[in-house]
Order: structure tokens, then sequence, then C-alpha cells
């Protein structure tokens, strides 16, 4: 009864990895409807770039996080007011062909810089550190914290989407790219800007990757998954859905592996694939469109 | 100088071409009716003036200044405002937030606020938190205008603002324009209906399969005139 109990809470746990793997995937789909398959090597880039920062600096990774976000916001901005931008339209396989080849070029840029020895980013004795429940159940402190991450990082995003200015933009730049324009709105920066934010929400998720396990360069194809399948069981387009989503996939991952070890990516994947026979258009669809 | 002036205006989507050399002015203060039948091109002029279509810079002139290759955004910063046909509200903004977008780009003074809109229509200060998708077609209309207005704009274009409307909802809707010009700025109309254009407008241009048909004051038009220039001969 106990390993149950502690699958189903690790399982939480996990979940909220998977929702910092989504959420940026969800932002940049619900404002702009762009498919980013560069999103996982994009986390895995960032992970490099906290460890970086971490390295040069001799900082803990989690001050090194700090320094990374103006950074990173400042490279996803650029990229998609230089890049990505150019790709969107009515048509929806261009950007998918750029980001693929983006997901290949930044694979092997980290492969020429990095090697191909995973990494990790280590912070001490926090990576150990876990808090007993009682009854044999303990949580660590990394998952907790990346659970709690996950969810302040969710409160921040639905903070600016409902509460500013920039938000309302967002919003209604993705209802109608033609009356957003006659608001003033430049869609252009509009997007970059979206995108810079993304960025931020990936070096967060970065942090806690590099926190839990390994990195190399190859890992990000595998994230994207995970990130997209998170996505699709929350809901297009909504954040919360997007938690729920991932703590869906981190739940059904643990339990199938407490049936049988092997069986633990697999019972995610059939997860997915059940919410998808059940409910097309996942659990917390966004009322329009 | 004219406040707003189009030069051999052409507008084209794709290989279609859509209008073929329109010249018009606006003057301070005015308000100018387009009329003419469907397809007769008069949402794309007001496009043409709004920077939906782009064309040649000195084929739209504002104040002197060319801005015919402008993109929507600057034309807006201008103080030129589109009321957009069939209304538009973004369905995930809430009454208030649809209005307060209004001005996003453009943070002009003028007499134009949130209470000031809310005093022009004030059933949208009671439907303020309320989805756009509730609200009736012409409190959505009132909400399309109101947003136009939060930019405090020297050019109010209004495309089909009585489309789909019970005449007593358009006699609302057309009660506002006194405030509206009264607080500053000029109008450019493009209507269906014949009557309610000529009761507002100080002069008024019929458009016909994209070309300029027939340009006067209502009062010097004649029902013949209008009959043939709206639908040819």
């Amino acid at each position: 009864m106990t390993g149950w109990l502690d699958a189903v809470i690790q399982g939480v746990l996990l979940g909220g990895l998977y929702a910092l793997f989504a959420a940026g995937l969800s932002l940049i789909f619900g404002i702009m409807r762009l498919v980013n398959l560069a999103h996982g090597d994009l986390i895995v880039f960032a992970a490099y770039a906290i460890l970086l920062v971490a390295g040069h600096l001799g900082l803990d990774p989690f001050a090194a996080v700090l320094l990374a976000i103006p950074i990173l916001f400042v490279i996803g901005f650029v990229l998609q007011y230089v890049l990505l931008n150019r790709t969107l339209g009515h048509d929806l396989l261009p950007p998918l062909l750029v980001t693929f080849g983006l997901s290949i070029v930044i694979q092997n840029g980290l492969l020429q810089l990095f090697s191909a020895d995973s990494r990790r980013l280590s912070s001490g004795a926090i990576e150990t550190a876990s808090i007993p429940l009682g009854g044999g159940i303990a949580v660590g402190v990394v998952p907790l914290l990346t659970l709690l991450a996950a969810i302040a990082l969710i409160v921040f995003l639905n903070l600016i989407f409902y509460r500013t200015p920039i938000g309302r933009a967002f919003r209604a730049t993705s209802d109608d790219l033609e009356v957003a324009q006659l608001m003033g709105i430049e869609v252009g920066r509009t997007f970059a800007v979206a995108m810079g934010l993304a960025f931020v929400v990936v070096a967060v998720a970065a942090l806690f990757l590099g926190l839990r396990a390994n990195f190399d360069p190859t890992i990000g194809p595998a994230r994207l998954l995970y990130a997209f399948e998170a996505v699709i069981i929350g809901g297009l387009g909504s954040l919360w859905g997007t938690l729920a989503g991932g703590i869906v996939l981190g739940l059904a991952q643990t339990i199938g592996a407490r049936i049988d070890p092997e069986w633990q990516i697999l019972a995610g994947h059939l997860a997915f694939l059940a919410v998808l026979v059940i409910r097309p258009r996942g659990l917390f669809p966004r009322a329009q469109d | 100088m004219a406040l707003l002036e189009t030069r051999n205006l052409t507008s084209f989507y794709g290989d279609f071409q859509a209008l073929y050399g329109i010249d018009t002015t606006l003057e301070r203060g005015e308000t100018v009716a387009i009329i003419g039948a469907n397809g007769a091109g008069k949402s794309t002029f007001l496009k043409a003036i709004a920077g939906l279509i782009r064309g040649p810079a000195d084929s739209v002139i504002l104040d002197g200044q060319p801005i015919g290759d402008r993109i929507a955004a600057d034309i807006v910063k201008l103080g030129v405002a589109l009321v957009p046909e069939g209304r538009r509200l973004f369905p995930s903004l809430t009454v208030e937030e649809n209005l307060l977008i209004g001005n996003y780009g453009r943070k002009a003074r003028g007499p134009w606020t949130l209470d000031r809109v809310y005093a022009l229509f004030p059933v949208l200060k009671e439907r303020r938190h309320s989805a756009t998708t509730t609200l009736s077609g012409g409190q959505q209309q009132m909400a399309a205008i109101g947003r136009a207005l939060m930019s405090n704009p020297r050019i109010l274009l209004c495309d089909e603002i009585s489309l789909g409307l019970a005449p007593i909802v358009i006699a609302g809707i057309y009660g506002a324009m006194p405030q509206i010009k009264a607080a500053g700025a000029s109008v450019v109309l493009v209507e269906q209906d014949i009557v309610q254009a000529m009761k507002v407008a100080d002069r008024v241009y019929c458009f016909q399969e994209g070309r300029l048909s027939l340009t006067g004051r209502p009062r010097d038009l004649t029902r013949e005139q209008i009959h043939r220039a709206y639908f040819g001969s």
C-alpha cells in the first residue's frame, strides 16, 4: 500500500517537471500557433547556459539561473524577431520545418561545444535532501521545489496574461491578428516578447532538469515529447491544464513503473493515447476556438 | 490642407484589383460617408487608409504626410482608428479589456478615457466584466466604437456600424455621433443604409466597382443620381 501511495506522490512531483517542460510550449502555441519542435533542445541549451554561468562565476545553479534568465530572454526575443516571425503565416509547415532544423542545429552545436559527455548541475546537499512524511515515504526537496516552481511560474504567467497590458496584447493577437494591429500592437514585437517569456520558462525548466538528472546534447527530443503530451492532455491554451497534463503523465509513469519498471515510459504514452481517445481536446480546453 | 487625402488610390488582393484610382479628401471636423453596393470597394478603401492593405506612400496623405505604405500599427499611432466591419471584438477579453486595449499603441491625451466612453455608452459599464460574446449586437457595436475612441483618434473610420442591427439600435448608435464629433474626431463612414448616410454626412462619395461614381453634398444629390451611381445605368 505504501508503495502505491509513494508512486502517486512521486508521480505528482514528477508531473511538476513535465509541466515546466510544457509551459513554454503551451505559451508559444497559445499566443502564436507556433509548434516549436526545438523546444526540448532549447531546454537542454538553457541547461548548458546555466552550467556555463555557474561554472565561470562559481555560482550555485539557483543563482546562476537568475543571471541566465535575462540572457535567455534576449536570445528568445531575437530568435523570434529575426527568424521565427518570418515563418509564421497561413501555412503551418514552414515553422515546423524551421524549428525542426533549429533542433538539429542546437543538438550538433552543443555536441561540438560541450562534447557528448553527460553533465549535471550541482547544488550541494539540496540535491539529495528529502523530507520524511512518515510511513516510510519521503519526498525529495528538489522534486518538491520543481512542483512548487511549476505552480509559481503558472501563477506568474497567468498574472501577466490577465493583469497586464502586454498580456491583453497577447490574448488579442491570438484572437485576431488583423484587428490587433489596428490597436497599435506590433505583432512581430509582441511575438518576440512572448518567445522571450517562453525562454524564461525554459530557463527554469532547465534548472530543474539539470538538478534532477544528467543531461547531454541529445536528450532534447524526448523532453519535447513529454512536453507535447502534457500540453495535449491538459488541453491547448490553458496553463493550468498543462500542469494537470504534466501530473497525469507523471502519475502514469510512476504507477506504470510500480507495476513493472519496464512500463514506466510506455504507461505515460498509453495515458496520453487514452486521453486522446476519451477527450480529444484535452482535459481543460479553452472555451474559444 | 485637407486632414486626410487619398490620391489615385489603387488596392489589390493578390491579383484582384479592388480599387481603381480613388481621389478623396476629408477636412477637419467633417463627416464623410462612403456608399455603394456590395463589393464596390468601400471596406477595402477603409482598410487601405488604416494600413491593413498597403500601397505607394503618397496614395494616402495624412496632414500632408504620406502614409500609404505604413503598417496598421503605425497608422493608429498617427491618430487614425478603424471600427472594423462585423465589430470583431476580442473574444478572450472582457468588455473593459477590449476598451483598454484600444489605446495600447496610442496613448494620446484627449477627451476619450474609459469613464468618458462609459458615459457615452452606459450599458457598457454595466457589462464591463462580461465576455463580449454575451453582449447583444448593438452593445458589441458600442464596444467596438468605444475601443476605437480610446486611442483618441483624429480620424475615426467606421465600417458598416449599422450592419445587422434593428432600426432603434442603429438610432442609438448614430445618436452618439454628435458627441464623437464634438470631441474633435473627423469621421469617415462606410454605410449600406443610404438614408442614414445622407442624414449624418457632410459629403458623400459613392463607389461603384472600385471607382468613384458620384461625389457631393447630400442636399445637392438627387435620388436618380444616387440610384445611377449605385447600380450603374
